[in-house]
Parts: structure tokens; sequence; C-alpha cells
């Protein structure tokens, strides 16, 4: 088969596959505006694309000033969560089939952050949650010789919360930190439950206390809200859970 | 979120912002910063979070046992009274009964109402006010109704 051929039938199936969507986005530039509107773009894609081609579509093709955040575009650096038809998710996760495209796709940015323009919002609250816990291994005396074992078991313990991206997609879907930013946020608990259960850290204690306190794990009311929206599949939830029972565990 | 569908002002000529003049961002209500952990190093939370769930299941017998007796059996509504009170007050069980109801329902439904509060005032001095409010009324309520169970007189005239 000539290539000429493979190109002709390539080009067939691409433009066969490709249907009509509607992008509904919410734009917000404080240079033009100080009110924030929706913007509808009709874009002809393969439903089996993402939200983030269809993104990169408009930024590239229609309109150069839509203004998102996206570094790996494989669901692995957390930069592109957003709120696509009033869920939480990682545009480069979402598959356009998915998200039922006969009718237009609403696309925000993600709630109880401070919105800089479009899509982009200011992540430093909360990562300033996320140094609050100190997500970083603490250990006390000599340093060993070789590495830091640990057995299987152990490490199978805090396995689920060491793979968050820290894409902000549960705590921008928590409902007490909407209405309360000064909460440490399920992201904040989960990275704290990822060394708190550590058997090679020795600050779960101190970690324990600060999640102890007035902003802590006890404002969680346990909607899922968190569980529902994490990329990762990480079950969030339970994650805080199991840091209230060591908090309850430890006094009684 | 309904159908508000716009083109954003692009081409308008008459903008009251502009790249050195911004418009205000919307910032969320009390933000994190980098002094918001102040530490307590109390129990409180803890202490409130275990007693709403223990004082619900006691709660779950006397409130529902209450309202059977009071709205369902022997009548029903109809038969309260003065001489109804007065009668089941003259007895210690029911004394206890409704002391204890008293107390758990209120610090119950007061520290419910003090995560609402938490939750939905923005402003620092609105919750300071409203949980103010929140515990005068109920210290109010369980002081006078504990005064009540204990110096009811069923010989009042
Ligand atoms: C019938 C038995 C009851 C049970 C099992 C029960 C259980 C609970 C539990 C577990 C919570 C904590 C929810 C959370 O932390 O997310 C709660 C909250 C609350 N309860 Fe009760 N409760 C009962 C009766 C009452 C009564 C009689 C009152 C009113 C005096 C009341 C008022 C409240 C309020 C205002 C809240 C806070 C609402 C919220 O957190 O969203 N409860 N209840
Ligand atoms: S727990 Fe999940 S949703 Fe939350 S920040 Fe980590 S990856 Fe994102
Ligand atoms: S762009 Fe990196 S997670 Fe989506």
């Amino acid at each position: 088969m000539s290539t000429a051929t493979l190109d002709k039938l390539e080009a067939e199936a691409q433009t066969s596959h490709n249907i009509k969507v509607t992008f509904r986005v919410r734009r917000f530039n404080p240079e033009i505006s100080d009110e924030a509107t929706w913007q509808d773009f009709e874009l002809e894609i393969d439903p089996k694309e993402r939200v983030l081609d269809g993104l990169h579509k408009i930024k590239w093709d229609l309109d150069g000033s839509l203004t998102f955040r996206r570094s790996c575009a494989h669901g692995i650096c957390g930069s592109d969560a957003m709120r696509i038809n009033g869920k939480n998710r990682l545009a480069c996760k979402t598959l356009i089939k998915d998200i039922n495209p006969a009718k237009p796709i609403t696309i925000e940015p993600i709630k109880g952050l401070t919105v800089l323009k479009d899509l982009v919002v200011d992540m430093e609250p909360f990562f300033q949650a996320y140094r609050d816990v100190m997500p970083f291994l603490i250990t006390k005396g000599n340093e060993p010789t070789r590495e830091r074992r640990q057995s299987a078991e152990d490490r199978e313990r805090f396995d689920d919360t060491t793979k968050c991206i820290l894409c902000a997609a549960c705590t921008s879907s928590c409902p007490v930190f909407w209405n309360d930013g000064q909460y440490f946020g399920p992201a904040a608990i989960v990275n704290a439950h990822r060394f708190i259960f550590d058997s090679r850290d020795e600050a779960g204690e101190q970690r324990l206390e600060i999640l102890n306190d007035k902003d802590g794990v006890w404002r969680c009311r346990t909607t899922f809200n968190c569980t529902d929206a994490c990329p990762r599949g990480i079950e969030v939830t339970k994650a805080i859970q199991e840091v209230k029972r060591a908090l309850i565990t430890r006094r009684f | 979120m309904s159908a508000e569908t716009t083109t954003p002002a692009v081409n308008e000529s008459v903008s009251l912002f502009d790249a050195d003049n911004p418009a205000p961002v919307i910032e969320p209500p009390r933000k994190r910063t980098k002094k918001t952990p102040k530490s307590t190093r109390t129990n409180f939370e803890l202490y409130g979070w275990l007693f709403m769930r223990l004082s619900g299941i006691v709660l779950v017998v006397l409130v529902l046992g209450h309202l059977l007796i009071q709205l369902v059996l022997d009548g029903g509504v109809s038969k309260i009274g003065f001489a109804f009170v007065a009668g089941r007050w003259a007895s210690p069980f029911w004394q206890a009964w409704d002391l204890i109801m008293l107390w758990l329902a209120m610090l119950h439904g007061a520290n419910g109402l003090r995560t609402v509060i938490n939750d939905y005032a923005e402003r620092d001095t609105t919750r300071f006010w409203l949980k103010m409010l929140l515990y005068t009324a109920t210290v109010f309520t369980v002081l006078l109704g504990t005064l009540v169970i204990f110096t009811f007189d069923p010989n009042i005239r």
C-alpha cells in the first residue's frame, strides 16, 4: 500500500469521527472587567479527544487569550484541575465522549480559591496548608549507613496516599473549604497521612497534633466530595477518617 | 449558572479597567496565610466530635421514647395537661430522663449550631457575636429547664 492511500484513509477516519461540541467557558479578565462571563466556543473535535485538547484548540486556533494551566498533559503534574460540567476533574484525563457532548460542556475554575484569570486560580493558600503539615520525612538519631528499610506491609499501609499529585481537585470540592479557607482541606490531610502512617517517619505525633486543632480533621463533615473528585482514585475521605481514628485511639 | 452566555467585552471601547488598573479579584472567605496555624494544643474539637456521636446514640432512645410517650401512646397529644406533667415528674425516673434529655439535646444542638456558624459566618465579628448569642441562649435554656425540673411544685395555684 502506498503512503498516499494510508494518508487518505487516515484523513477519512479523522473527519468521519469528528463531532460538533460547545465549550462553555467561564472567562474572567481583571484587565477588562470585574465580572466573570460565560463564553461559548464551537469546536469540531473527535469525541475520543480530551477536554484539554479542546482547550488547546480554542487557545491555538480561536482565541489566544484563553488562560489555563497545564504542563504534563498526562495526569501527572496536577496543574489542570478544573470544574467540568460542575465536577472537579483533570482536563487532561477527561474524554469528551464521557461527559455528554450533546449538551454544552461547562468549564470553570476550581472553587474556593481566588480566580486570577479565566481558569487560573491562586494556589498559594492550598500549598500553605500543604506546607503546614510538614510533608517530608522527619527522623531522630543518626542516619543509617544504608537505606531505611521497610517491610512490604508497612509500605502498603500508606500506599494510597502516596499517589497524590496536589491538583487541589479534592480541597476545592469541599464545602467546608469553600466557606472557610482556614480549614486544612483534604489534600493537606492526605499528605499528612502519607507520613503519619509511614513506619520510617518519627514526627507522626507532631502532625497529628497539628491536625487535632480547630481547623484540622474535626472540621471534616464526611461529604465524600473529595473522594469523588480525586483523579488519582485516592480514598480521600477514608484517609481523613484514619487520621481521626489515630487521634482518638491515641487519647483513649 | 443559567444561560446568561455573553461574549466578553473585548472590543468595548469604554472599559473601567486596563492592564495598569485591573479589577479587584474576588478572594475566598478567610484565606489561609503563613500566619494561619495558631495552635491551641487542646483536645476540645476531638471531644466535641466524640460527644456529637455519643450523645446522638443516647438521644435516639431518649428523644424517640419521649415523642412516643408524648404524642402517640394513651390518646396522643390530647392527654397532655398540667396533671399529666405533674404525674410524670412525681417519679424520679422521668425526672432523670427529662433532665438528661434536656442537657444532651441542648449541648448537642448547641455544638451542632456552633459547627454551622463556623462553616457559614465569614466575618470574624459576625462569628463571635453569633456564637455569643448561641452560648447565652443555651446556658439560659439549660439552667431554666433544670430549675423547673427540680423545683416543680404540683400544688401550685
Ligand atoms: C435523634 C438522635 C440524634 C442523633 C443520632 C444525632 C446525631 C448527630 C451527629 C452524629 C451529628 C454530627 C454530624 C457531623 O459532625 O457532621 C449531629 C449534628 C447536629 N445535630 Fe444531631 N443527632 C440527634 C438529635 C439531635 C437533636 C434532638 C438536635 C436538636 C436539639 C440535633 C441537632 C444537631 C445539629 C444542629 C447538628 C449540626 C448539624 C451539622 O453538623 O450539619 N440533633 N447530630
Ligand atoms: S488527593 Fe487526589 S484530588 Fe486531592 S490533591 Fe491529591 S490527587 Fe488531587
Ligand atoms: S496537565 Fe498535568 S495533570 Fe493534567
